[in-house]
C-alpha cells in the first residue's frame, strides 16, 4: 500500500499543489489525469522520492521514504519500475543493452539468461526484432516501448507510468493497455499510470485522481467518474472523449 | 549568496562522490572508458597546442637575447623549464577546459534534462558514483600523462624551431634543457595537472549534473562548465605556484 499524505510541493515560488492525500491499494492501478503542467510527473516523482516535498510523506508499507537513509531508499526504489515521459532510454548504449542493464547489475544472471529474459521484456512489449537498434534509430512510440520493456526487466511490485500510451497508434495503444491489465492482474502489481486518453483510463484503472487548480481535485473509482458531478472534470473527460 | 549555495551545492556533490567512492564494481567499466575518452580526447590538441607553443618561446627568447655575453645554451633553459613548469600544464589544462569540459557538461546535462540520470536513480543506482566518480578519476589519472605529452612536444618543438631558424643548434638547446632540468619541476608540472584534471572535470560534472531547461540549460551549462574551468585552471595555477615555489 502507498500512502501519500498531505504532500505540497512548489519550486521556488511556483506552488504545484498541495493537501495531496491519496491511498493506492496493493494490486489495484490508479490513474491519474490532468491538464499538462498540473503537476502529474512531479507527482509521480515523490512515490519514489525522485523529488522532494515541502510537507508532507509518502509511506510505503508504512514506511515515509523522505526519511529513509539512502542506501534503504535505493533498496525500495528497485521495487518500483518506472516508464518515464520521454521513455529517458541510455543513449550511449543499444536498445538492447538498456533493458539488460539493470539485470547486469542487479542480478547474478548468466549472459543467457540475461538475453532471454531481455527477448522475453521486449516480446511482451511486441518488439521482438529490434534488439542490436541503436537508441537514436527508433521513433518516439518504440522508445517509449524499451522504456516500458526496461521498466518490467527486474519484476518490480509497483510499476509508474508516465503517459504509457501517448504517441502510440490505437492499436499498439491498446496492446500496451492490455500489457498494463495483465501486469496489474496476473502479477499481482501495482500501478500508477498517469493519461490524457480517457478510453485508455477506463480500460486499465480502478481509480482515478484529477489534478487540477494545485490541488487533488476529485478522486474516485471508474464507476463514479462515470456519473461523477464535478464541472471541471466534466469538461475534463468531455474534452479529451471528443479526441477520439 | 547565490555563490554561497553553489560552493554548499558542489562541496555535496564532492562528498557524496568521495563517500561512494567504494563501490568500484559499479564504476570500473565507466572509467576505463572515460579514460580512454580524455585521453583521445586531448592528445593531438595539446601535443599541438604544445609543440608551437615550444617552437613559439624559442624564436622570441633568440630574438631578446641578442647579446654574445649570453650564451646559446640558456635559450633551451628557457624553453624547456618554461614548459615543464608552466607552459606544458597550463596550456594542456586550457585547451582541455575547452575540450573534455564541454563534453562531460554536454553529456552529464543531456542525461539530466532527458531523465536518464532520474532513471538510473529510479533503478536503484546511485547516479553520482556512476557517473561523477569515472570521470573526476579519469581526469586525475589521465592529465598527467598529457602534461607529459605537451611538455616533450614543447621541447621538441622549441629544438625544430631553433634549427629552422638557424638561432640554436640541437646540441646547445639540450646542454641548456639538461643544466636547468630540476627533477622537482617535473614533480610541480604533474601536481599542478592533478589538480587541473580534478578542477576541470569536477566542475563540469557539477554543472552537467545539475542542469536544468531544456537543450537550451545544457548550452548554459556547457558554457558556464568551459569559462569557469579555465578561471579556476589559472587561479589554481597561480595558488599552486605561490604554495609549492
Ligand atoms: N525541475 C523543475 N524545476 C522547476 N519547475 C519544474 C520542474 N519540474 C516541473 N516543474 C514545473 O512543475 C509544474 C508541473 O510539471 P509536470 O511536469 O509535473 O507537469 P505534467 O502534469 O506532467 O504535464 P504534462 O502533461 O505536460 O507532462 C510545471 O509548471 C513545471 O514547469
Ligand atoms: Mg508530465
Amino acid at each position: 500500500m502507498i500512502e501519500i499524505k498531505n504532500l505540497k510541493k512548489s519550486f521556488g515560488d511556483n506552488l504545484v499543489w498541495e493537501n495531496v492525500n491519496l491511498t493506492i491499494e496493493d494490486g489495484t492501478t490508479l490513474a491519474i489525469v490532468g491538464k499538462s503542467g498540473c503537476g502529474k510527473s512531479v507527482l509521480l516523482k515523490h512515490l519514489n522520492a525522485l523529488l522532494y516535498p515541502d510537507e508532507g510523506e509518502v509511506l510505503i508499507k508504512g514506511r515515509n521514504v523522505f526519511q529513509l537513509s539512502y542506501v534503504d531508499l535505493r533498496i525500495v526504489r528497485q521495487k518500483f519500475g518506472v516508464l518515464f515521459q520521454g521513455a529517458a532510454l541510455f543513449d550511449s548504449i543499444s536498445a538492447f543493452e538498456n533493458i539488460a542493464f539493470p539485470l547486469r547489475y542487479f542480478t547474478s544472471k548468466t549472459e543467457k539468461e540475461i538475453r532471454s529474459r531481455v527477448m522475453d521484456c521486449l516480446e511482451m512489449v511486441n518488439l521482438s526484432n529490434i534488439g542490436n537498434k541503436g537508441t537514436s534509430e527508433l521513433s518516439g512510440g518504440m522508445r517509449k516501448r524499451v522504456g516500458l520493456a526496461r521498466a518490467i526487466v527486474l519484476e518490480p511490485e509497483y510499476l509508474l507510468y508516465d503517459e504509457p500510451t501517448s504517441g502510440l497508434d490505437p492499436e499498439t495503444s491498446d496492446e500496451i493497455n492490455d500489457l498494463i491489465i495483465h501486469m496489474t492482474k496476473n502479477l499481482s502489481i501495482t500501478s500508477v499510470v498517469i493519461s490524457h486518453d480517457m478510453h485508455s483510463v477506463l480500460r486499465v484503472a480502478e481509480h482515478v485522481v484529477f489534478l487540477d487548480e494545485q490541488k487533488l481535485s476529485w478522486q474516485g473509482s471508474i464507476d463514479e467518474l462515470r456519473v461523477a458531478d464535478h464541472k471541471r472534470l466534466k469538461e475534463f473527460t468531455k474534452a479529451s472523449e471528443y479526441q477520439i | 549568496m547565490q555563490l554561497f549555495l553553489e560552493i554548499g551545492k558542489y562541496s555535496r556533490l564532492l562528498y557524496e562522490a568521495i563517500r561512494s567512492a567504494t563501490e568500484f564494481k559499479t564504476y570500473r567499466k565507466n572509467l576505463f572508458s572515460e579514460m580512454v575518452k580524455t585521453g583521445t580526447d586531448s592528445l593531438g590538441i595539446v601535443s599541438v597546442a604544445g609543440f608551437f607553443t615550444g617552437a613559439v618561446l624559442t624564436i622570441q627568447t633568440s630574438y631578446q637575447f641578442t647579446s654574445a655575453l649570453i650564451p646559446k645554451s640558456t635559450i633551451g633553459a628557457i624553453t624547456s623549464q618554461s614548459m615543464i613548469i608552466e607552459l606544458a600544464a597550463v596550456i594542456s589544462g586550457l585547451v582541455l577546459s575547452g575540450r573534455v569540459g564541454a563534453r562531460i557538461a554536454t553529456e552529464l546535462g543531456n542525461m539530466r534534462v532527458s531523465e536518464q540520470i532520474d532513471a538510473l536513480e529510479s533503478m536503484g543506482f546511485n547516479s553520482v558514483t556512476f557517473l561523477v566518480i569515472p570521470r573526476v578519476v579519469a581526469g586525475i589519472l589521465t592529465f598527467p600523462i598529457i602534461y607529459i605529452a605537451a611538455a616533450i612536444s614543447g621541447i621538441t618543438g622549441g629544438v625544430l624551431a631553433g634549427i629552422m631558424t638557424g638561432s640554436v643548434t640541437v646540441h646547445e638547446f639540450m646542454e641548456g634543457a639538461r643544466m636547468f632540468f630540476f627533477p622537482w619541476d617535473v614533480a610541480f608540472g604533474i601536481i599542478k595537472s592533478f589538480v587541473f584534471g580534478f578542477v576541470i572535470t569536477s566542475i563540469s560534472c557539477y554543472q552537467g549534473y545539475f542542469a536544468s531547461g531544456g537543450a537550451e540549460g545544457v548550452g548554459h551549462a556547457t558554457t558556464r562548465a568551459t569559462v569557469l574551468s579555465c578561471i579556476y585552471v589559472l587561479l589554481s595555477s597561480f595558488l599552486l605556484a605561490a604554495i609549492l615555489l
